[in-house]
C-alpha cells in the first residue's frame, strides 16, 4: 500500500507524570473522530489506548505510542522502557494488580487494564522483557472482521 | 430523564453545562475507579463519582460519558473542569452521598448500565 493511504504518528508518554496522564490517547480518540471513524470502533481504539497510556505512566519510565491507520485497520503500537512484566499469564488476569495507593487513588489499578485492552481490541499482543520493557501491538479491523 | 430532571433531583449545583441541560440520559453508572467505568461503562451513560481529579473527566471523555455528577459535596479540580469545558461535558455536584444519589435516580426510573447488559 502506498504512504498516501496511511497516517502514523507517534505520542511520547512519560512515566509517573499523572497530571498528563491520558493526553495522549485524548488527541488520538480527536483524530479517529476526525477522520470519520465509526463511533463504537472510535470507542474502543480509544479505551485501549488509554488504558496503554496509563500503564506507561504507572509502571514505566517512559514510552511511545504510535497510531498507524490505514484503509482496512488501526494499529496501536506501545513500546515502553522500564521493568516489564514477570509474568504475562497473571497480568492478564483480571484482577491482578501490583498498583501503588498513588495509583488507586488516581482511580487506576485495579487490574482491569490489560483485560480491557484485549476485549477492546480485534488483535492483539503482548511481549514483555523484565527490567527492559513491554511491547503492546493492538489491531482493530475497520471491515467486516471487526467487533461491533 | 433529562440532565435537568436529575439535577433538580439531586439537588445538584451545575460547575459547567447550563446549555445542555435538555439531554436525555438512559443509562447511569457509578464508581470511584476508572478503570471499572473503562470496563463496563456504555457510551452516553450518566457517571456518578466521588473521584475529582482530571482523570474523572478525561477517562468520561474517552468512554463516551454524556455527564458526570460528584457526589457528596464535592467539586472537581481546575484542571478536570477546564477538560470538561474543552469537551463540552457537563458537570455538577451534589450533596448527597453515593447511595442516596443513585437511589433517587434509579427509583425515579433511571436504570443502571448492568441492566442493558442482561
Amino acid at each position: 500500500m502506498g504512504n498516501e493511504n496511511k497516517l502514523s504518528k507517534n505520542f511520547e508518554i512519560e512515566g509517573r507524570d499523572f497530571s498528563k496522564a491520558g493526553t495522549a490517547s485524548t488527541k488520538i480518540k480527536e483524530i479517529l473522530k476526525e477522520i470519520g471513524i465509526d463511533s463504537s470502533v472510535v470507542r474502543r481504539a480509544a479505551i485501549a489506548a488509554y488504558e496503554a497510556e496509563m500503564n506507561v505512566v504507572m509502571y514505566a519510565n517512559k514510552g511511545k505510542l504510535t497510531l498507524i491507520i490505514t484503509p482496512e485497520q488501526i494499529h496501536l503500537k506501545l513500546e515502553d522502557k522500564g521493568q516489564g512484566i514477570k509474568d504475562i499469564k497473571l497480568a492478564m488476569q483480571e484482577g491482578f494488580s501490583t498498583a501503588t495507593d498513588e495509583m488507586r487513588e488516581m482511580g487506576f489499578g485495579a487490574g482491569m487494564g490489560l483485560p480491557n485492552i484485549k476485549r477492546n481490541s480485534d488483535k492483539f499482543e503482548i511481549s514483555s522483557t523484565p527490567g527492559q520493557g513491554t511491547s503492546l501491538n493492538i489491531i482493530f479491523y475497520l471491515n467486516h472482521k471487526g467487533k461491533k | 430523564m433529562t440532565l435537568r430532571e436529575i439535577k433538580e433531583l439531586l439537588q445538584a449545583e451545575i460547575i459547567y453545562g447550563e446549555n445542555q441541560l435538555e439531554e436525555e440520559i438512559e443509562l447511569a453508572g457509578a464508581s470511584d475507579l476508572m478503570s471499572d467505568v473503562l470496563a463496563f461503562g456504555q457510551p452516553g451513560i450518566l457517571l456518578l463519582t466521588g473521584l475529582t481529579n482530571a482523570q474523572s473527566v478525561r477517562t468520561a471523555n474517552i468512554s463516551d460519558v454524556k455527564a458526570i455528577v460528584y457526589v457528596r459535596g464535592k467539586k472537581p479540580d481546575k484542571e478536570a473542569i477546564e477538560i470538561a469545558k474543552e469537551k463540552k461535558i457537563p458537570i455538577f455536584s451534589t450533596k448527597f452521598m453515593m447511595y442516596k444519589a443513585c437511589g433517587l435516580l434509579y427509583s425515579h426510573g433511571l436504570s443502571g448500565v448492568s441492566e442493558l447488559n442482561k
